[in-house]
């Protein structure tokens, strides 16, 4: 399982790493804060997080029957719609576009999908230069890495590592470590990519069914720019993010933008409805959406496990888990990170490859306690890790099994049988407790950080036996 | 990719429970709030994320418009001569130390150059706007594209009080959204900003760098 030892590895090294531990910290503290204070009344919160859970429960739950009827309206309204159900066919029907207009650039605003795609590397393979236009994706792109948080891909570094990237790559603009002034020069520099390229691409926050729109959340203006200036827009986005109604929105907006950031609402709210309609004077021509499954459809198929498609990627369970806030985003090694990436991706990758990212938490809570849609993942990383244990092959979760060790597994069989079976329990009991100077005094990994634990000298049923208890 | 279409729809549907979700999709909120103070709550939330907000009066506008465009020393000011502020605008914009009026009627990819390197500032109508969280409804049209409250660096946003809603639920209620809408309708709530280094707030990221709003309060 070499998954699971880069996951400890990495986890290890961000945790040895204090320029990690503190951006983290620091980062998921002013978080955490922002959005208590984005919902002061708890009542208030507790309904229209309610509300949002039935919203999302009921487009999955007619899910075929919405994603039929988004794609009549969006054609109707003339946006052209694509099915995948890979990756790379996404990343094929992308390129078939680009190539369909010769073009070789591609501006990017921010899409979780197309991370999940690798779609950058892909297009770079067949000499499409993509630039990523948020300014955290422009930074991280810098050097090569991946988002550390769905919401603040740059996350992890701070402003004096930033000012020192620019000033690399970009040598020949004056170093400063002033956050103003690093933005207006992001702003300057891709100011002329928006104008010359042919093709933008971003995600979709929500798609509507009932009136084929597709909406937008941001605050640089990057999304708007990209699904407005070029010839071209292409909006990828995976299944589950349909909704049914327009009213629906109203409701997922407020949950979303507060549950992120604490913003009531962020700068722009884009609803995108057609391409470029004749008389109008700007605009995208041609508008395409690609609809991805890679394996949505199948946990889909759990009635349980299909609460992980209710997510609208707000962060707040990241930000409010212990365990992301000390390693941060990259030691998962999945797109998504945290709590909702430890249920997700290993769903989607299987449990053979992911089956570490379940026990990644401490169980505490946090995560449902602040999701805007209630999903149980406590709960379900729980499930997650009876999936990779379960002997049967009934489950439908891939890599079901695929953690089950023999050696655990006879000890838990032994205990079993000795604890229903009392004179077996009694012996075994006596045999233990007289022979507790055998015991180890190393057991792996427990006792790296404590001591092991000691065996006492008789079992609790002896000590009230001789105290005089009865048998019962 | 019709096969892909085609599994993806058939393993969804072996799947479909047929539950039914009972809740409430009605546009409904429990915000109330009068006139006035939609106007404060309004004004309120947009001085928080750095916009201007002028309350004005109907006959007032223009002379505010004006005293704004050279109080910033702008070199042009676009907007559109055919859309719902067209007439008012070329008609008292005589006054001689004003900048120029921009006014196109060719396709944005004609002038996309002055556009994103020549204009200072564009002038439009709003549909609505959203007391609640501070946010003007832009409903862009042939005469008034979408790009003039995008590129250029000062957007300038002219909006009447007696479309003022309290939420967003309202305002498609209300609107009749469900009707039709056009190719883009936007909710712009600011300047554009990023927290994106070191969580510190900037304004003035890939859209506008100053949001001014004209609030005419009748």
């Amino acid at each position: 399982m070499q998954q699971t030892v880069d996951f400890q590895n990495r986890s290890h090294n961000a945790l040895g790493d204090p320029q990690i531990r503190k951006n983290f910290r620091s980062a998921m503290d002013g978080l955490i804060q922002k959005r208590r204070q984005a919902f002061p009344e708890r009542e208030a919160l507790e309904q229209l997080r309610w509300k949002g859970e039935k919203i999302k429960a009921n487009a999955l739950s007619k899910l075929p029957a919405l994603l039929a009827q988004l794609e009549e309206n969006c054609v109707k309204n003339g946006i052209q719609v694509h099915w995948a159900e890979t990756v790379e066919e996404a990343n094929h029907i992308v390129l078939d576009i680009m190539n369909r207009h010769d073009a070789k650039q591609l501006i990017k605003g921010k899409s979780m999908v197309s991370e999940e795609m690798d779609l950058n590397h892909f297009l770079e393979q067949h000499g499409i230069e993509c630039l990523e236009s948020d300014l955290g994706e422009f930074i991280i792109q810098l050097i090569n890495e991946k988002p550390s948080h769905i919401i603040a891909p740059a996350i992890h570094m701070n402003r004096l590592q930033v000012a020192k990237l620019f000033n690399e790559k970009f040598p020949e603009i004056p170093y400063t470590d002033d956050v103003d002034t690093m933005t207006r020069n992001a702003r300057d520099i891709l100011r002329r990519k928006f104008y010359e390229a042919p093709v933008g691409l971003s995600g979709v926050n929500f798609a509507v069914a009932e009136t084929g729109t597709l909406c937008l959340v941001e605050n640089e203006g990057n999304g708007r720019m990209c699904a407005t200036v070029p010839q071209v827009h292409i909006a990828v986005t995976g299944i589950e993010k349909v909704v049914e109604k327009l009213s629906d929105i109203p409701t997922l907006l407020r949950l979303l933008t507060r549950s992120a950031t604490g913003q009531p609402i962020t700068t722009y709210f884009n609803m995108i409805n057609a391409p470029r309609q004749s008389g109008e004077k700007d605009g995208p021509k041609e508008v395409h959406l690609v609809l991805l499954d890679n394996g949505r459809s199948r946990i889909f198929q759990d009635a349980e496990l299909i609460s992980t498609l209710r997510c609208i990627r707000c962060g707040a369970c990241m930000n409010n888990c212990p365990v992301y806030a000390r390693i941060g985003g990259h030691a998962y090694g999945t797109t998504i990170p945290g709590p909702i990436g430890s249920i997700l991706e290993p769903q989607k990758s299987g449990l053979d490859e992911l089956g570490d990212l379940p026990t990644a938490s401490t169980l505490c809570g946090a995560c449902a306690e602040v999701c805007p849609v209630r999903i149980p993942i406590p709960k379900l990383l729980n499930r997650l890790r009876f999936e990779k244990n379960r002997t049967d092959e009934t489950g439908s979760v891939k890599g079901a099994g695929s953690g089950r060790e023999w050696k655990e597994a006879t000890l838990w069989k032994l205990w079993q049988i000795l604890h229903a079976t009392p004179p077996l329990y009694r012996i075994g009991v006596k045999i233990i407790t007289r022979l507790r100077g055998l015991m180890p005094t190393q057991l792996g990994p427990w006792t790296s950080v404590r001591k092991a634990p000691r065996i006492a000298k008789k079992s609790l049923h002896e000590l009230a036996q001789e105290e005089g208890f009865d048998h019962e | 990719m019709s096969n892909a279409r085609e599994r993806i729809f058939r393993r969804l549907q072996q799947a479909e429970t047929g539950i039914q979700i009972d809740y409430d999709s009605t546009f409904t909120t429990n915000i109330e709030m009068t006139k006035a103070e939609r106007i404060a709550h309004f004004c309120e939330r947009m001085t928080s994320v750095s916009a201007e907000v002028h309350v004005t009066a109907k006959d007032q506008w223009l002379t505010k418009l004006k005293g704004i465009v050279k109080e910033k020393q702008l070199n042009n000011l676009l907007y559109a001569a055919e859309g719902p502020l067209g007439d008012a605008l070329t008609a008292t914009w005589t006054d001689e130390d004003l900048p120029p009026l921009i006014s196109k009627s060719a396709d944005i990819d004609e002038w996309k150059d002055e556009l994103f390197f020549g204009i200072d500032a564009a002038i439009t109508s709003s549909r609505a706007g959203i007391a609640e969280t501070g946010t003007l409804v832009i409903w862009p049209t042939e005469q008034e594209p979408r790009t003039y409250s995008l590129v250029p660096p000062i957007h300038i946003a002219v909006l009447y009080s007696d479309r003022l809603y309290t939420s967003f639920e309202e305002t498609i209620k209300k609107e009749q959204w469900r009707g039709g809408m056009p190719s883009n309708v936007l909710l712009i709530s600011g300047p554009s900003k990023s927290a994106d280094i070191e969580q510190t707030l900037a304004y003035g990221v890939h859209g506008p760098t100053e949001l001014i709003v004209l609030l005419i309060s009748e």
